[in-house]
């Protein structure tokens, strides 16, 4: 089975990286682009069985560091 | 007295910091990640600057999960001396040892020069040979040392008289200009800038030395 984990910073954490991305966007000719955030997606492959807790347990211990990040999990 | 230092792959100020360290006197032992114990009878742990693991996943997040740092923690936990310095602070900040994260810098770019700091209190014996608010040249050589920690916690560090050092001109976008903090007995510290690198005249600076001078008072009665 795979599972997908998307880690974003927090909404409040300055995400100086999509900044630089917006103003190159706004550099390159691409008006209206008010906000850019980056984020990671990790891909898991796993043993059959994994359950979405244990991902999460992952995410809470390694994955995302909870103080700055936030993460979803997609199972499938 | 003795101190060790702990080596990631990928740490590079691991023999600058043992040098730094036997200088004030100490026996200093470096300690291989895969350990998962620390010597017997080690009076402080220095956690070095450097890419441990590559800078993946986050920077000191794969160092905080190897077995020496449930080590460290149990020392830390059982009230004993750390200091973790530039990468060693990120990986502190990483096991929960100290709060808040350290961010990619404001202006994105890896920042390498010497900074003047603020000392922004005595009460710990890594500070306590230095002057409140006195400025110290120290360099710093980092990425990511853009301190963050939520409005609570920050008002709880500085409420607490948590925060050693400030920066005089904020070059990272840290959070009220936090260049280093402590933990809550006064017995972790964790700082961007390298002390080991104004260490020696031959560093070009020698205002790292009061800090770790200080660090021989460490067999006073606690």
């Amino acid at each position: 089975m795979k599972a997908r984990v998307h880690v974003m910073l927090k909404a409040g954490v300055l995400d100086p990286q999509g900044e630089a991305v917006r103003h190159a966007l706004g550099a390159m000719g691409f008006s209206g682009v008010e906000g850019v955030r980056q984020g990671k997606v990790i891909d898991l492959d796993l043993a059959e069985g994994t359950t979405r807790e244990q991902v999460a347990e992952m995410c809470e211990k390694l994955l995302a560091n909870t103080v700055i990040e936030s993460y979803e999990i997609e199972i499938g | 007295m003795r101190a060790a230092v702990i080596v990631f792959p990928g740490s590079n100020c691991d023999r600058d910091l043992a040098v730094a360290f036997e200088n004030a006197g100490f026996r200093v032992s470096m300690v291989w990640h895969k350990e998962t114990d620390l010597p017997d009878g080690i009076d402080i742990v220095g956690v070095p600057g450097g890419f441990s693991f590559g800078d993946y996943l986050r920077c000191g997040a794969i160092a905080a999960r190897s077995p020496i740092v449930r080590a460290v923690q149990a020392h830390c936990d059982a009230g004993g001396y750390a200091l973790g310095i530039c990468n060693g602070f990120q990986v502190l900040t990483e096991t929960g040892l100290l709060p808040g994260a350290l961010l990619r810098n404001a202006n994105l770019k890896y920042i390498c020069r010497t900074v003047a700091l603020r000392v922004e209190t005595t009460d710990s014996l890594f500070t306590r040979d230095y002057g409140r608010g006195q400025l110290i040249q120290v360099p710093i050589a980092h990425h990511d040392g853009n301190y963050h920690a939520d409005d609570e916690t920050l008002a709880r560090l500085e409420g607490e008289a948590r925060v050693a050092f400030t920066y005089a001109d904020n070059p990272n976008g840290s959070a009220r200009d936090i260049a280093g903090i402590l933990s809550e007995n006064r017995r972790v510290l964790g700082m961007m800038p390298h002390p080991e690198r104004a260490a020696d005249a031959r560093h070009g600076g020698t205002d790292g030395v009061a800090l770790f001078r200080a660090l021989g008072g460490i067999l006073a009665p606690a």
